[in-house]
């Protein structure tokens, strides 16, 4: 447990000016936001004293919008404006929701066969993004309230198991919500980083995150501060939901056996018995039968109960599904069961007992649950957005997290190449080399997909791109190096050339499952007010910030290794360029402070280069005895 | 970072040899991640963003290339200009194919008889053999890097049996 920070009277706490940062957990059922007091994570909570928020949107009309505990309670009533679970359809197309007849929404498919899908309400055609967006924002507004300023960033989690689409569509949310985020960081390990800092754990630790609609497990190696993911499975589409789905389909079954005239449900019914299978569900952990009765809205009555053992019946095999990627994470760590420290168990959905109890069985030991499962995903990751703003200077926190899913390209006969394989530490980069296929052929297309599959049709379309302006060539004499870089917050970038002419390939990615940038800057643009004036405004205040944060960035760097790495002249150069923008940057012409800030982080390429140099030989300076000893 | 002419062994500090300390291979590479990692640099400029996200992929690189046996032997080859040419050059000795064929019947008959024991049995055996060759390496690649570079090849051969007994492996526990 950290101590509090209590600063001498008249004394700054910081050395600097603490930034406001937090961690946002947004969960499948419920969302939180966190942030580090005092050298404290904490959960804020709303003004009636509410950590979590239910991730519940409802559209009143075209302007009206309430989200969380108010949405929640109306859900019953208005089930076709009121959009529970808006994760799961995060970068998912129609076709990829396979029980969408048992959900009372009016799903509508995106322009593409594969584009994300979208929601119709009373307000219009929503994005799962836009709806997301709505959750975010919420707790935006909390955490300034609570903190009082405005907000450096966000860290905000994702299940580890999430695909790019979803990661893209999450970070997109975040953009529409006006949230800078600072990473993507995976739920388990934001989990691990709470456990492990709480309770100074070492070793291996494995990571089971049953949430409200995903599954995730993660298992690490904490040593001195440095979480390293080993290994991570998942299944980004099973959780708490399908645990009330099964008691659902079992009451529809005892309610028809005993009427004879069974009306089909309507909108209102099926949420009405979601909402009491759910309840059921919570009853059951404590308790060894629940009713469930409801008035439906035909006006005959529901009356059944449900008993424990009937329950574990229902939804055994989805507790039996959650070994099977466990079996496989624990495979590519390379581990036996008796090398596990610990168990940790995250999210709601662990409260079931036989969940509790299938976990001790597997892994031969206790499994741990001394944080609050809801809670302490936010938590850590509230510790990881304190890190990322520059809040801690004894900054030995370091997070070594990897890719969950291979990353392949399609080849001749549908068939997938991978070329980079799951649970590789990030970042990571991999080049291919493409020739081409017919004499003077100046363009080729190359198809992207995610999975562990061999066929392409079994995995997840990512992206297709083109190659244009290739040098007619004679047939597979171009040489065409395409790299595939995966970033910290586990998205994918493209970059080609080809290497004989040393042409840089243009490479124009189409995303299968996301928002295009026209989509993205449209939504922006209609969030804000449609008046000109303001969105010069915005444009303008948007740059000068821009220049700000880079000046600052550039003076640190100045202060800490400009006389080492640079020459009088190139310092020189550097400052004149910084008061150029500095002086722009006191007029109103947002292009003219766009174009300096751009030319002043290009001055300064070099000094990051000899800067990041000296970083990797300063990390190993005195280390020439250790190499001796071999 | 600047494209000089680093590689692995030096940028992880350890000699440029197929025999190296594992734990401190780990050490420095945490080390070294701990200052140019991303994470490090979020609030930085976009110039250094863009260093650290390349210098730390460039690291795990270097990382997982000498962390394996084989990439590290491939690896040592490659800094002497040989190439190990894996996908071109497959003749292979006698006996060293019919172990291979044994090796590939046993695991069929395993997988047909769901004996994930057997399939454990196997994995361990190929270890072992596996260990051999890498001792034999490291005897010869100072030597005789033609030789050495079949051993590389070899060892792929192993790893990729390897890497199939573990998906029917995966499979079969499904």
């Amino acid at each position: 447990m950290a101590l509090l920070q209590i600063s001498e009277p008249g004394m700054s706490a910081a050395p600097h000016q603490h930034r406001l940062a937090v961690g946002i957990d947004l969960g499948t059922t419920n969302s939180l936001v966190a942030t580090v007091r005092s050298g404290m994570s904490t959960v804020l909570q709303d003004e009636h004293g509410h950590s979590l928020l239910p991730s519940v949107v409802r559209y009143l009309s075209e302007n009206e919008i309430v989200v969380g505990h108010e949405a929640q309670a109306q859900q019953s009533k208005d089930p076709v404006n009121t959009i529970v679970s808006a994760k799961r359809f995060m970068g998912r197309s129609l076709q990829d929701i396979a029980d969408r007849a048992h959900i009372p929404y009016r799903f509508v498919a995106g322009d593409g066969v594969q584009s994300m899908l979208q929601i119709e309400t009373r307000a219009g055609l929503k994005s799962p993004v836009e709806i997301s967006a709505e959750i975010l924002k919420t707790l935006k507004l909390r955490a300034e309230k609570a903190l009082g300023g405005e907000l450096v960033g966000a860290v905000i989690t994702v299940p580890a198991y999430f695909d790019d689409a979803q990661r893209q569509a999450t970070k997109d949310a975040a953009r529409l919500a006006g949230l800078n985020v600072l990473r993507l960081l995976n739920e388990p390990t934001a989990a691990a980083v709470a456990y492990g800092l709480d309770n100074a754990s070492e070793g291996i630790y494995v990571i089971y995150d049953l949430g409200g609609g995903t599954f995730d497990i993660s298992i690490l190696r904490l040593s001195k501060g440095v979480f390293e993911v080993l290994a991570t499975n998942g299944d980004s589409a099973l959780g708490g939901d399908d645990f009330d789905h099964r008691i659902y389909c079992w009451v529809l079954d005892q309610v028809r056996a005993s009427q004879q005239h069974f009306n089909p449900l309507n909108e209102e019914d099926t949420r009405l018995l979601l909402t009491k299978a759910r309840q059921a569900k919570e009853w059951l952990t404590d308790n060894h039968e629940a009713q469930i009765l409801c008035k439906l809205s035909d006006g005959s009555l529901v009356d059944v109960t449900l008993t424990v053992d009937k329950f574990l019946e229902l939804t055994q095999n989805l507790v039996t599904k959650t070994l099977s990627p466990t079996r496989k994470a624990m495979r590519d760590a390379g581990l036996d069961i008796e090398a596990i420290n610990g168990v940790v168990l995250v999210g709601g959905a662990t409260r079931m007992p036989h969940i509790r109890h299938a976990v001790e069985n597997y892994f031969k030991q206790e499994p741990l649950s001394n944080l609050d499962p809801d809670k302490v995903v936010a938590l850590g990751a509230a510790i990881q957005a304190n890190v990322l703003a520059g809040n801690r200077s004894d900054d030995e926190l370091l997070l070594l997290d990897v890719t969950p899913l291979s990353l392949g390209l399609e080849t001749m006969g549908g068939l997938v190449e991978k070329v980079i394989p799951r649970n590789s530490t990030l970042p990571i980069a991999r080049a291919q080399e493409f020739t081409t296929f017919k004499d003077g052929q100046t363009a080729m297309s190359i198809h992207v997909v995610q999975g562990e599959r061999e066929l392409v049709s079994d995995c997840r379309s990512l992206a297709r791109f083109e190659l244009r302006g290739i040098p007619p060539m004679v047939a597979g004499s171009a040489r065409i190096r395409v790299t595939f870089q995966i970033d910290a917050d586990g998205l994918l970038s493209v970059s080609a050339r080809e290497q004989t002419s040393g042409v840089e390939a243009n490479v124009v990615v189409k995303p299968s499952y996301g928002l295009s940038e026209d989509t993205i800057t449209g939504m922006l643009q209609s969030s804000f007010s449609a008046a000109e004036s303001d969105k010069q405004a915005r444009a303008l205040r948007e740059a000068t910030v821009d220049a700000e944060r880079l000046i600052e960035a550039i003076q640190v760097a100045l202060t800490q290794d400009g006389a080492q790495l640079l020459s009088q002249e190139e310092q020189k150069t550097i400052q004149l360029q910084i008061q150029a923008l500095q002086a722009l940057n006191q007029g109103k012409d947002s292009h003219a402070i766009h174009q300096a800030t751009e030319a002043l982080n290009h001055a300064t390429e070099a000094f990051a280069a000899r800067r990041m140099d000296a970083s990797v030989k300063q990390a190993l300076a005195g280390q020439d005895v250790n190499t001796l000893e071999l | 970072m600047s494209h000089t002419a680093h590689h692995f062994f030096e940028l992880l500090g350890l000699p440029q040899q197929f025999s190296i300390d594992l734990v401190v291979l780990q050490r420095n590479y945490r080390k070294i991640q701990a200052e140019v990692h991303p994470d490090k640099f979020v609030t930085a400029t976009p110039s250094e963003r863009l260093q650290s996200m390349q210098t730390a992929t460039l690291m795990n690189e270097a990382y997982q290339t000498l962390k394996h046996p084989t990439s590290r032997a491939r690896y040592l080859l490659q800094l002497q200009g040989i190439e190990t040419l894996e996908d071109s050059n497959t003749a292979m000795p006698a006996d060293f194919l019919m172990t291979q064929m044994e090796w590939r019947e046993a695991m069929e008959d395993a997988q047909h008889a769901h004996d994930i024991d057997a399939l454990e049995d196997l994995l361990r055996t190929m270890k072992a053999s596996a260990k051999a060759l890498q001792e034999e390496f490291a005897d010869t690649v100072s030597g005789d890097p033609q030789a050495a570079a079949h051993l590389v090849r070899k060892l792929s051969f192993i790893d990729k049996v390897s890497a199939d007994v573990q998906e029917i492996i995966s499979r079969l526990e499904d």
